[in-house]
């Protein structure tokens, strides 16, 4: 099967960006060596176990060469910029700087396409391509570094304090297109900025979106990173999002998943010396919508602390899978690690797969964690009920408070509004009213 | 305004109330007192709808109606108000949110129009001096990390929202200090009115120090033992309920 698409895609590799260095070829051979192998993962794979992409061997998706992109339509794309920020526009797959808006961004910053870093910074991408997944290897990697079309490059020096937020706008826009994606972002010793990215597509179009971000956090640095997954209902999304946290780095993570058919998130961070990690995750999912989650955080050095709270709404038939992992190193003395996930089921017919892990090999530390999978509290219920507000429009209120509670955390205010509005969107019933929130 | 007939109460095969009679007019307060375990927080919550309790005989009648067909949220919209002795934490819904669809559900019930945010603002700012709680109560989730008063008062803040026309207050009184229950009791006094009626369930008679009830009723292993005016409460606080349950004993 993999032959199969291996030869498909082989296809495109002449136009792939960076075919005169021969590091990225090289590189680029390995991985597609293993991907010919392997193929897209298997649920036979542990940690795929609760997510099954074979379907993926049998689509047509095809990378469209920018020339081949349909214009995009403005409003619609307007919609989700983020208002005061510089904002990176992929679409298809490829970086579009007639739609990216990076006015007024200080000369210290790099913030550009892949293919046109690899142009110009050829020597600083050699660097950096690969240097978080090193612990990394299925089949979805080797795919996208054999075949990444394009991407967000991003370097902030050390000591730079972003004013404005970043945003990489994801857009995928034709039948059986390909967005496959590799983004670097780098910050400096210092450096604080806070990146969103956002993946939409055209209503009713069905793709596959393969993005994968690398994030290095230089000592002391801080990076808030927002995922806003609003994918159209066709879709087929996989988001991985690794990190590389130097000593003192503060990452703080909000993943927030809505769209797609199926989707596959994985965050995986390695937390340094005294640093902090923080990971946020709302998933609301309905209809036969299928959504995983694989959390994934290493403390290999002492003194480090990780916050993880997941929570998850499921309706319908709409599958969801939690699985976080926590791995504590014998010499990380000291960590403080606490996870919690609690998943909502509103209907008989919705599942969860809730798998927590801790592992820990050290033994002076902290850690902790909860799973909880149930329905509405009934006493909550007839509280509002009691209250004349009937029982629909109280369910709908609670859910929407359970879910909303993870939007709150949400510090970039322009973004918390965008978001809770993706959430209104799918309470399309009664009783939840924007004007009183 | 209320009229019990011989309700019968079982949760799951215990039975609960025994026959229980009471008739509320217009404007007046009853309490209803009673030992641990006599049937008072299930007769509040059976006038309140909630589920989980068979009603095996007898009637209630709400002006006219009856109360037992009644979904919860059509009583309330009706004029029926349980303030709840454990009022739940709901988190992630605000305060001003739930009395916001609370009233409007009400007001459209009544055929009235819905408030507009100024109009509701300038209205829940009056209200809540009734309980002397800080404004800022009002974008806290409800009832969450409040203290018991401040969940006591909250329950008086939303019946004085809704305006009801009966008031069941149940075990208001429970974990409240004195000062605490001087503001729930003088905020229930501003809401006594000709056409609006008053429930208070409790185990002791010191709100009553604060809410002068017009009768007093003594429940205890689910029925009405004995009612008398204001000076039953005095008597009973008192003598005990062990007085009463001597009396029961003889009756049996």
């Amino acid at each position: 099967m993999s032959a199969q698409s291996v030869e498909r895609y082989q296809t495109l590799a002449d136009a792939l960006p960076g075919r005169n260095l021969p590091w990225l070829n090289a590189i680029r051979q390995v991985a597609l060596g293993s991907f010919a192998a392997s193929g897209f993962p298997s649920p036979r794979e542990e940690e795929w176990k609760y997510t099954n992409v074979t379907a993926l061997e049998k689509k047509l998706f095809q990378w469209l060469p920018p020339s081949a992109a349909e214009p995009v339509d403005a409003a619609w794309l307007e919609a989700h910029k983020l208002a005061e920020a510089w904002i990176l526009v992929l679409v298809d797959g490829c970086f579009n700087a007639g739609l990216s808006v990076l006015d007024g961004l200080p000369e210290n910053i790099i913030a550009t396409g892949l293919a046109e870093a690899l142009i110009h910074y050829p020597d600083q991408v050699e660097n950096r391509l690969g240097a978080a997944l090193a612990r990394e290897s299925h089949g979805f990697l080797t795919f996208n570094t054999a075949y990444f079309s394009d991407g967000a490059v991003i370097e902030i020096p050390a000591g730079v304090v972003l004013e404005k937020p970043l945003q990489i706008l994801h857009v995928s826009t034709q039948n059986e297109a390909l967005a496959n994606t590799r983004s670097l972002v780098g910050l400096g010793a210092n450096a604080e900025a806070t990146l969103v990215e956002t993946f939409v597509g055209v209503a009713g179009v069905g793709y596959l979106t393969a993005a994968v971000t690398e994030i290095r956090l230089g000592e002391n640095a801080g990076l808030v990173h927002y995922k806003v997954q609003v994918e159209s209902d066709k879709a087929y999304h996989f988001g991985g999002v690794y990190v590389k946290q130097e000593k003192s780095s503060r990452f703080t993570q909000h993943n927030l998943s809505f769209g797609g058919l199926l989707a596959r998130h994985e965050i995986h961070t390695a937390v340094g010396k005294a640093g902090e990690c923080e990971l946020n995750g709302l998933f609301l999912a309905k209809g036969r919508q299928h959504v995983d989650n694989h959390t994934l955080i290493h403390h290999s050095e002492p003194y480090g602390t990780s916050r993880e709270t997941y929570r998850g709404v499921l309706a319908d038939r709409a599958r969801g899978v939690f699985q976080g992992r926590i791995v504590v190193h014998s010499q990380a003395q000291k960590t403080s690690a606490e996870m919690n996930n609690r998943n909502l089921l509103l209907s008989e017919d919705a599942e969860i797969d809730a798998k927590p892990q801790l592992e820990i090999l050290a033994d002076d530390v902290k850690c902790s964690h909860g799973v909880a999978v149930g329905q509405l509290n009934p006493e909550s219920v007839f509280y509002l009920v009691s209250r004349g507000v009937d029982t629909e429009t109280a369910k709908n209120m609670l859910t929407f408070a359970f879910a909303n509670e993870m939007v709150e955390k949400i510090g970039l205010e322009v973004l918390r509004g965008q978001v809770q509005g993706h959430l209104l969107d799918l309470f399309p019933q009664t009783g939840i009213r924007r004007d009183w929130l | 305004m209320l009229k019990i007939e011989n309700l019968h109460v079982r949760v799951e095969d215990k039975p609960i109330l025994k026959g229980i009679t009471l008739h509320v007019k217009p404007g007046e307060v009853h309490a209803i007192m009673g030992p641990n375990g006599s049937g008072k927080s299930t007769l509040s919550h059976i006038l309140a709808g909630r589920d989980g309790y068979e009603v095996t005989s007898g009637t209630v009648t709400y002006q006219g109606k009856n109360l037992l067909e009644m979904p919860p949220e059509e009583r309330a919209r009706e004029g029926v108000f349980l303030a709840f002795q454990y009022p739940v934490e709901i988190p992630g819904v605000s305060n001003v949110y739930l009395l916001k669809a609370a009233l409007n559900a009400v007001r459209k019930h009544r055929g009235l129009s819905e408030l507009d945010a100024i109009d509701f603002l300038k209205m829940i700012k009056q209200k809540i001096k009734l309980v002397q709680m800080d404004e800022k109560f009002l974008y806290r989730a409800v009832n969450e990390g409040f203290s018991g008063g401040e969940k006591k008062r909250n329950e008086i803040l939303q019946m004085a929202v809704l305006e009801p026309k009966l008031c069941i207050l149940d075990e208001t009184d429970s974990g409240l200090d004195i000062d605490a229950l001087k503001i729930v009791s003088d905020g229930v006094n501003s809401l006594r009115a000709a056409d609006r009626s008053f429930i208070l369930v409790t185990h002791y008679q010191r709100l009553l120090d604060y809410i002068k009830p017009d009768h007093v009723h003594v429940l205890a292993q689910g029925r009405i033992v004995k009612s008398g005016d204001a000076s039953l409460a005095l008597e009973l606080e008192e003598r005990g309920y062990g007085w009463i349950d001597q009396t029961v004993s003889v009756a049996a």
